[in-house]
């Protein structure tokens, strides 16, 4: 088994399109690693040049200790599951899986077994003489992962494998993949553009955005400390509020005229700058004062079942607020805020990063 | 409007029935024909019903041949089926090549290619008589079946549908096949080509019956009756002289004629079916 490592590899496409702008990550052996990012950020180029489908147009790859450049990609040691799972039509189940063994003249016996084996792991057993036609989705999703689990190898590559399945099948899916990619202990590369996805797979999560790494960390550090507010408002459902504030002093912002406490901000911010604050709408507690508060003005309410999803403005400013069913009167027109000083995030208007402390 | 639904059927009914009888009869009068001798085919008073002259011609036929073209139809056949079997595969090789290297292998002017084969070959053998005869009986290939077949392989119908084919298979499969260790050939044998099957058995059906009624061609670049295809045969035995044609032959070879490429279509249908059945990208 291999990591894999990323040295600024760059991707520029016929008429000077500069898809993935000089990338560097390193994936750890074993670990499951996600990209996320909006669609046409890059993630998919990214992946595919780790899979030698595209020429690399500048910086190296490296699967464990070999630059694989040069290598074509039946030689790359790899494996990857695509979105649309381009299983082949004409071939049953049990060939679809055991053609890359056959191609690499591995003995009928040993064939045999690994396909057993991986259709047992994945309960497809009763389909295997099945024409993938004759499959439900989440069924050829199986065989996909199959198709990737018989030939062992050291990376597995995921395309947006769970776009096709409906909602429920998804998570279900996501489960399996996790349990599984744990089970065999395998370098996992996945991508997609699904945030929640991202967050429940991954251990290390790289945010992607123009081509670009936003951030890479683990799920919880991107939630918690977003380096940047592409991250903030992209990690994390409903997205992070933004609002426009003001440096009042040392670990104090105001917004709307409303003074807030902070702890996680950078030293020596000129007094009277322009701030953004962010607030996670699941961050605020409604209904209550403390230390600092806010006012909303509330315009609607979105019924969530368990929870409750007030929209409306604060210092003019559009902002969602989350809250227990039933905490709050769905009539309320006027709500309280109470800021935890831990839970604001602060960023810079011009360069979009975080002023928090180094 | 509901109630004149009946009359409408009944209409469009009868507008296919007379449709098929005006096509069908010609053919079954040529099939009536063959079941009798001359006399009664001449004096123009020939039953509808089959006669008994069945057996007679059709051994003549296909054995000794007509008093004009005195080549038995059974050679003739076997002349047209190599030439329409030649013609069909031929076609089909070259052109699921050519559309493989013009969708899968990217080289320099690959469009260029593609629109110089396709302008070129849109031109029929008719409209490239001269010269290709030229070079036909350069090569000394008159008279040989390689003379009657090769220059009408090439086939820019055949490149155009397994490159419209070849459009609509996903880039995922090749891409999967790369990652499974699959070279070009492979690639090609392995996935390409059980896909092209229904495409393939279409094309054979319309290219052996083009192979098979070819006329202009043969009668150039075959001289010798051993040589000569059905269709022609089929042209020698009817003279202007009626009395002299010997029609209950020429009905005869002209039945036998139809045979091989029904044949084809029937059986094709099958396979074609199946193949619809069977596969799905
Ligand atoms: N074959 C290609 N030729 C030119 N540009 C491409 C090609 N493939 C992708 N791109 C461009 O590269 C960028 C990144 O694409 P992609 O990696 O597919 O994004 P993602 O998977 O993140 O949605 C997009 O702007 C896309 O238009
Ligand atoms: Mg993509």
């Amino acid at each position: 088994m291999a990591g894999v490592t990323l040295e600024t590899v760059r991707k520029i496409y016929a008429g000077n399109v500069e898809a993935v702008k000089g990338v560097s990550l390193g994936i750890e052996d074993g670990s499951f690693c996600v990209l996320v990012g909006p669609s046409g950020c890059g993630k998919s180029t990214l992946l595919r040049m780790i899979a030698g489908l595209e020429t690399i147009s500048g910086g190296a790859i490296k699967i464990g200790d070999r630059v694989v450049n040069e290598v074509e990609p039946a030689d790359r040691d790899i494996a990857m599951v695509f979105q649309n799972y381009a299983l082949y039509p004409h071939m049953s189940v049990y060939d679809n899986m055991a053609y890359g063994l056959k191609n690499r003249k591995t003995p009928k016996d040993e064939i045999e077994k690994r396909v057993k084996e991986a259709a047992r792991i994945l309960a497809i057993e009763p389909f295997l003489d099945r024409k993938p036609r004759a499959l439900s989705g989440g069924q050829r999703q199986r065989v996909a992962m199959g198709r990737a689990i018989v030939r062992k190898p050291q990376v597995f590559l995921f395309d947006e494998p769970l776009s096709n399945l409906d909602a429920k099948l998804r998570v279900q899916m996501r489960v399996e993949i996790k349990r599984l990619q744990k089970a065999l202990g395998v370098t996992s590369i996945y991508v997609t553009h699904d945030q929640v996805e991202a967050m429940t797979l991954s251990d290390k999560l790289v945010v992607m955005s123009g081509g670009q790494i936003e951030q890479v960390g683990t799920p919880g550090e991107v939630y918690r400390r977003p380096e940047t507010r592409f991250v903030a408002t992209f990690i994390g459902s409903p997205p992070m509020n933004i609002l426009p504030g003001i440096v009042e002093g040392p670990g104090r912002v105001s917004v709307g005229g409303q003074s807030i406490a902070v702890t996680d901000m950078k030293d020596g911010l000129a007094p009277g700058a322009a701030i953004e604050v962010g607030l996670r709408p699941e961050d605020v507690q409604a209904g209550t004062t403390g230390a600092s508060s806010l006012t909303m003005d509330v315009d609607f309410v979105e019924e969530l079942g368990a929870t409750q999803l007030f929209h409306g403005k604060v210092a003019g400013a559009d902002f969602v607020v989350q809250a227990s069913t039933g905490q709050i009167a769905a009539d309320t027109r006027k709500l309280t805020l109470a800021v935890d000083p831990a839970n604001v995030h602060l960023f810079d208007p011009q360069t979009t990063k975080r002023l928090g402390r180094a | 409007m509901v109630e004149n639904r009946p009359f409408r059927t009944f209409m469009a009914y009868l507008t296919l029935i007379v449709g098929v009888v005006v096509v069908a009869f010609p053919v079954y009068l040529a099939i009536m024909a063959s079941t009798f001798d001359t006399a009664t085919i001449i004096n123009g008073n020939m039953p509808l019903t089959p006669g008994d002259q069945a057996p007679e011609n059709y051994t003549r036929a296909l054995f000794y041949g007509g008093k004009l073209a005195r080549e038995p139809v059974s050679m003739m056949m076997v002349n047209s089926m190599i030439m329409a079997l030649g013609i069909a595969f031929g076609k089909i090789l070259i052109s699921i090549l050519s559309a493989y290297a013009v969708v899968y292998f990217k080289f320099p002017f690959r469009k260029t290619a593609f629109w110089v084969i396709f302008i070129t070959l849109m031109l029929p053998v008719e409209v490239r008589i001269y010269p290709t005869y030229k070079i036909v009986a350069d090569l000394g290939l008159l008279d040989t079946y390689t003379g009657l077949i090769m220059p009408l392989i090439a086939s820019a119908t055949g490149t155009l549908l397994f490159r419209q084919f070849f459009m609509t298979v996903p880039d995922e499969l090749l891409e999967a096949s790369k990652i499974d260790g699959a070279g070009p050939f492979r690639f090609f044998k392995d996935t390409l080509l059980p896909l092209s099957i229904t495409t393939i058995a279409a094309l054979f059906v319309i290219q052996f019956i083009y192979g098979w009624n070819q006329y202009l061609w043969p009668l150039l670049i075959t001289t010798q009756s051993s040589m000569q295809t059905i269709v022609i045969g089929i042209k020698k035995m009817i003279t202007t002289t009626d009395a002299l044609t010997e029609w209950q032959i020429a009905m005869t070879t002209a039945v036998l004629a139809m045979v091989p490429p029904v044949l084809v279509v029937i059986f094709m249908q099958r396979l074609f079916v199946k193949g619809l059945v069977e596969t799905e990208k």
